[in-house]
């Protein structure tokens, strides 16, 4: 089990006392993160990124990963004790986690929640543990066009699980593409798209588009609903977390199929939030009890908090491997490797190990420690909810400033994350999908590249992808993906040919 | 606030979602025109040496200008959304009341630096939307830049835009 001895090196790694220091910290701010309205998974990550370019590789991505991790376990304290999601993934566990909390059960829901995000996430990492160095070794021996291939399907996977218009999707991807493509052209040296601006020849940079998008827009749409935080009050000692975890076995069935659905969103990118609302439809679907969801069942939390944790971890499979994030905040991670000078990809299996294994093992560790910590501090972070909004909001705004002034020290950079923040808020409100936008805005000179690659290696001709049977049936799936909604359509008409298409609203 | 008439006012559609939707989708085609504008300028056929510079985002453009347009048709069938309201009066005012600070916060860290101003954004902010007492704001918007500067200038080393009242400092 080769596996397993680089696990424990990994452990070596990542259990000297800094890193479980910074795996405290990481924790505490990403749940603070997860807490607040307007800072989020990858706009938190995306601030604090600066801040460890001269820290080492290894302790720098444990503790912006733990940030990761908080992030997803603070976002269940808002949905269930606001009913506000603090993140895009919690919506689903607002269904039924705040009737539970109105009902009295905050604290059951809360370590129904914690729970379930934690058996989740543990059993994505021991997905990670065992397929990530597979996939590695199978990708070593890609070329441009099967490259080329896995990133068209993670496209194409966006705009078929995808749950808003196609067109929507594809619109919001390729401005990312035509965005990243301004500036200079590495290949050839020409300048493209800058219109004898200065200021345009860095380019945009994508955790500019991140600062303003997730953070700028939350504030324009928190604002803009007024909110006012009400609260439940919610108490958690240890007879209440035992009670729970009494009660928790008999849901194992849907916890696993949330972990599942999850692991499968997370590693094609369909991302958590898709995930989690995929995960709770099909739980109130197949539950005896589904005609209660919505009115506070258990069961309720557990399905879309499963299902999320599991997306959100299993995200990175992807990114280690392949350098493809599944996810806005894997890609900002990508973007730090990048930083410190690690090349994503198969290789880096082969030339960090250390590296690689010290970020899966932190994996484990950092779940187990956010578990512990998020059960036994809940009071604190909603305490910091009852701040009122009127100054969290301007100091968030300073940090949101701050952080994307100091990604290139660029001034402009803030102007252009003002201008990003009110396309966040448009685009949120019309339904146009951000984290395709993102995505693409992260790998579009990587696409480009392998796309020119196989271009070069083919003399022009798009038959080099289907010229042998990997790069073919990567294609052919990429087009599966991208038509799915419609062949799921025809599918489920050739099997209910007389019924009419009804289906139960989730 | 209570007088019903003047509510209703309040509660009067800015704009509908369908205007926003029609506005997205022009704007979407007109970068779509740019990107393929740059890429023709550029080339986007095969030189000698490989494809050239404006090959790939040619096709960029392309896909954009189709999904605008296709959006733009599915928008102009559907005229229910000219019934709902993309933000209504009330909300945008909500709205400007952020962004409108914010653009001149961003302005003044041009002239002032980013810690003044930061002072006097959050001060300005807790005052006008927040009816906080002095005190509290004075507390709020010393403490968060002052933290900010400890963290930046003194434990990371990362310089952050500095005016002329760092200057007296020294900094």
């Amino acid at each position: 089990m080769d596996e397993i001895n680089s696990l424990m090196q990994g452990f070596g790694v990542a259990l000297t006392l800094p890193n479980i220091g910074f795996m405290f910290v990481g924790i505490l701010l990403g749940i603070l993160i997860g807490v607040l309205p307007g800072l989020g998974g990858a706009n938190g990550v995306a601030i604090l990124l600066p801040l460890t370019f001269s820290m080492s590789p290894t302790s720098a991505i444990i503790m912006l990963s733990c940030i990761y991790w908080g992030a997803l376990f603070g976002g269940a304290i808002t949905s269930i004790l606001f009913n506000i999601p603090g993140e895009p993934w919690s919506v689903a566990t607002t269904f039924d986690g705040y009737p539970l909390a109105q009902k009295g059960r905050a604290g059951e829901a809360l370590t129904a929640a914690f729970s379930s995000s934690f058996v989740g996430a543990l059993i994505a990492v021991i997905v990670i543990t065992f397929l990530a160095p597979l996939v590695a070794k199978f990708a070593l021996e890609f070329g441009p066009p099967e490259f080329f291939a896995v990133q068209l399907l993670t496209f194409c996977s966006f705009v078929g699980l995808g749950r808003g218009s196609a067109f929507k999707t594809v619109a919001a991807m390729m401005l990312g593409f035509a965005l990243a493509a301004v500036g200079l052209d590495t290949v050839t040296g020409q300048l493209r798209m800058t219109f004898g601006t200065v200021e345009m020849l860095r380019g945009f940079d994508f955790l500019i588009a991140v600062i303003g998008l997730f953070g700028i827009g939350e504030i324009l749409l928190t604002m803009e609903e007024g909110l006012e935080f009400k609260g439940v009050h919610a108490k958690i000692d240890a007879r209440v977390v035992w009670h729970t975890w009494k009660q928790l076995p008999r849901y194992w069935l849907t916890a696993l199929r949330g972990t599942l659905i999850g692991c499968w969103m997370g590693i094609t990118p369909g991302g958590a939030t898709p995930a989690s609302f995929m995960s709770y439809g099909v739980a109130k679907r197949m539950s005896k009890d589904g005609a209660k969801f919505g009115t506070g069942e258990l069961e309720g939390v557990v399905a879309p908090e499963t299902a999320a944790h599991a997306a959100g971890t299993s995200a990175l499979l992807p990114m280690l491997t392949l350098g493809i994030p599944g996810s806005p905040t894997a890609a900002v991670l990508l973007g730090g490797l990048l930083i410190w000078g690690l090349q994503p990809g198969p290789l880096l299996f082969v030339e960090q190990k250390e590296f690689v294994w010290g970020l899966i093992a932190s994996m484990y560790l950092g779940n187990i420690v956010g578990l512990i910590i998020v059960l036994t501090t809940v009071p604190w972070w909603a305490a910091i909810l009852r701040i009122p909004f009127s100054i969290i909001a301007p100091v968030i705004v300073v940090i949101c400033c701050v952080g994307a002034y100091t990604v290139h020290n660029a001034l402009f950079d803030v102007v252009l994350m003002l201008g990003f923040g009110v396309v966040g808020y448009v685009f949120k409100k019309l339904d146009y999908p951000l984290a395709p936008l993102v995505l693409a805005l992260v790998l579009g000179d990587m696409a480009e590249a392998s796309f020119r690659q196989s271009m070069l290696l083919s003399q022009g001709s798009v038959t080099i992808f289907w010229s042998n049977g990997l790069v073919a049936s990567i294609c052919g799936l990429a087009m599966l993906m991208l038509f799915w909604p419609v062949i799921a359509k025809l599918l489920l008409r050739l099997r209910t040919p007389k019924l009419p298409a009804e289906r139960p609203v989730e | 606030m209570n007088d019903p008439e003047q509510q209703q006012q309040n509660d009067r559609s800015v704009v509908s979602v369908r205007t926003v939707e029609i506005l997205v989708a022009v704007v979407f085609l007109f970068i779509a025109g740019v990107v393929i504008y740059d890429s023709t300028r550029i080339g986007f056929g095969w030189a000698s040496d490989g494809p050239q510079a404006g090959y790939f985002p040619f096709y960029i453009g392309v896909l954009i200008a189709i999904a605008s347009i296709a959006n733009l048709v599915q928008v102009i069938f559907s005229p229910d959304l000219g019934r709902k309201a993309f933000v209504r009066r009330e909300q945008f005012r909500s709205v400007l009341a952020v962004l409108i600070p914010m653009a001149i916060y961003i302005a003044a860290i041009y002239v002032v630096g980013i810690y003044v101003a930061s002072v006097l954004f959050i001060a300005v902010f807790m005052r006008w939307l927040g009816r906080f007492g002095w005190t509290k704001i004075a507390l709020v918007g010393l403490l968060v830049p002052f933290g900010l500067f400890l963290m930046f200038e003194v434990w990371f080393l990362v310089p952050l835009p500095k005016g002329p009242l760092e200057a007296l400092f020294g900094f």
